[in-house]
């Protein structure tokens, strides 16, 4: 598949999943496709980071379900603030824990999961559709969360083959392999497609997080993370992410931006992220 | 299993205040290194649990601690390790350290629900019984400032013993009521029904200040002030009351501590930007 293919099966309205972790192996790639679209009031479900921040500066968002939107070096994205502060998307805020527990009842068609997480929090108030449920064996009350089933999900990986056998070959998996079980529909985007057999034969099996089972497309994109990191192939570009929470600051910047970086097709955002670390390299410092 | 197998008195800072205050005219301790001192006391006694400490001074009190009088402490490089061998301050396994352990983000939440986790975490408000926002100033839906989100806070203090710390000690953090409850306080688990909420255990809020705890109705109180800080000064930069008539002075570093501090954990001196002068 292609980018723009993974784009035409997506609708406004839809609740979508993105994988990954704040500025750490994000969907970059897909997402950036999304905003070629007319797409719009989706429901986003992420461990947020610029993949939240750059669908709600584009308006596509009609509420946010998130553990957190931050882009790690820098605490918070500043998108996603403004659109908090100006009150444009509506928000599901939850615990981290509770958020993982939402994915893993949606993976397992489970309508919830209790935690203690939660209880006697503001939470409960910031989303008041949540229950508690009571113990049948003991004293004890939970929060009941509700499990979270997604339309589509959009995940990035370093490797897959092309039947949807996806791995991973940094430190963490995050929670890619839930979001794809959650789903109705997953699309994959990996570094590079290789052979089945070339999966297994340079890393140990426990790679293999996400199977074809769950995986309906997958789109090789070489940098399809960037700006954020996809350890071990590249880390976070910092002055790249940067540049883009500077460019939050004013309209005529972020238009700046949106031109240069976001109103192209995926070889122009390359070329134009080359252009930008030549010029910061000639000019010795940072962009 | 325990490192050494050695049992930890769990004793506090109280007692060893006066002998301290001579060897700080000596070494000359920073105000930073005093909270770094306190937030490594903090763990004391917490035994074999994973350590979550957000913040400079957090950071180099835990090592140091670890380091210390708490060798059986768990520290994690921030991203994927456990660490045994921890790495250099605000540096991942990659900087070096040895690693003893894999913690993927997904592991956390299953440690943490263990209860095997002691955390410092950083406060935008807090009040009185220990409440903490870190989620939004002003009206959630629609905030004045968002802030960084309720994160893991509302997990972490109904599952294990959680302590905060304030670089910057004002009444702008330290609130009548804050606006959104991240961390569930002392009231608010008390107040709670069932046998849920029998794992909350809030020890300390540490800040550039004082060292300061829960009375037996759950309401903070000052355990200690810096020294050089008087209990006007802290109730001047506190919109709640605060009693400080059991109040002793926060000790200082011995001198293995400063060393420790300023030559292995945090040479580059990382924590007078957090805490200057």
């Amino acid at each position: 598949m292609s980018l723009a293919d993974v784009s035409q099966q997506i609708e406004s309205g839809m609740t979508i999943g993105i994988g990954g972790w704040g500025s750490r192996r994000k969907p970059m790639a897909l997402v950036r496709d999304l905003l070629r679209t007319d797409i719009k009031d989706l429901t986003v479900v992420s461990f947020g980071g610029p993949d939240v921040g750059l669908l709600c500066a584009a308006g596509r968002v009609r509420r946010v379900v998130y553990g957190f939107v931050s882009l790690d070096s820098i605490p918070l994205d500043p998108h996603f603030r403004a659109a908090r502060e100006n009150g444009s998307v509506a928000t599901s805020e939850y615990d981290e824990g509770m958020f993982v527990a939402a994915l893993r009842a949606g993976a397992s068609r489970l309508s919830f999961l209790p935690t203690r997480a939660g209880l006697e929090s503001d939470v409960m108030a910031m989303n008041p559709q949540l229950r508690t449920v009571a113990s049948p064996y003991d004293d004890d009350v939970y929060v009941a969360v509700p499990g979270i089933r997604l339309d589509v999900s959009l995940i990035h990986l370093n490797r897959g083959d092309i039947h949807g056998n996806g791995q991973y070959l940094g430190p963490d998996p995050y929670f890619d392999d839930l979001f794809a079980m959650a789903a109705d529909r997953c699309y994959l985007s990996v570094e590079r497609i290789v052979a089945t057999a070339e999966l297994t034969a340079a890393a140990p099996v426990q790679s293999l997080l996400v199977s074809r089972l769950f995986v309906t497309g997958v789109v090789e994109a070489l940098g399809g993370a960037h700006f954020t990191s996809c350890e071990p192939d590249y880390a976070r570009d910092e002055p790249f992410q940067a540049a883009y929470a500077r460019a939050a600051r004013d309209e005529q910047s972020w238009r700046e931006f949106t031109e240069r970086f976001l109103a192209v097709d995926d070889a122009g955002y390359q070329g134009a992220v080359e252009e930008l670390r030549a010029s910061a390299a000639a000019a010795g410092g940072k962009p | 299993m325990t490192t050494t197998g050695r049992t930890d008195s769990g004793r506090t800072d109280a007692g060893r205040t006066d002998a301290g205050r001579t060897d700080a005219g000596r070494t000359g301790a920073t105000r930073a290194e005093i909270c770094a001192v306190a937030c490594a006391d903090a763990w004391r006694g917490a035994g074999e649990v994973l350590a979550h400490a957000v913040g400079t001074i957090p950071a180099v009190g835990v090592r140091l601690a670890r380091l210390t009088h708490s060798p059986d402490l768990v520290l994690s490089d921030g991203e994927a390790f456990l660490m045994s061998d921890p790495p250099p301050l605000g540096r991942t396994a990659a900087a070096g350290g040895t690693i003893e352990g894999w913690v993927p983000f997904r592991r956390i939440f299953d440690i943490l629900s263990s209860g095997r986790r002691h955390s410092m975490m950083g406060a935008s408000q807090v009040d009185r019984y220990g409440n903490q926002n870190i989620s939004a100033i002003g009206d959630w839906r629609r905030p004045e400032r968002a802030l960084i989100g309720v994160r893991g806070a509302p997990g972490n203090t109904v599952n294990h013993r959680t302590d905060y710390w304030v670089a910057r000690h004002t009444a702008r953090v330290f609130v009548p009521a804050v606006d959104v409850v991240s961390g569930v306080g002392n009231d608010r688990a008390r107040a709670h029904t069932s046998t849920s909420l029998r794992f909350h255990n809030l020890g300390v809020v540490i800040s550039n200040l004082g060292v300061f705890d829960y009375d037996e109705r759950g309401r903070m109180r000052v355990r200690s002030l810096h020294p050089g800080v008087s209990a006007d000064e802290v109730a001047a930069n506190t919109a709640f009351e605060l009693d400080a008539s059991a109040a002793g002075t926060t000790r200082l570093p011995d001198d293995h501590e400063l060393e420790l501090i300023r030559t292995v954990i945090d040479p580059t001196a990382a924590r007078d930007r957090e805490v200057p002068g």
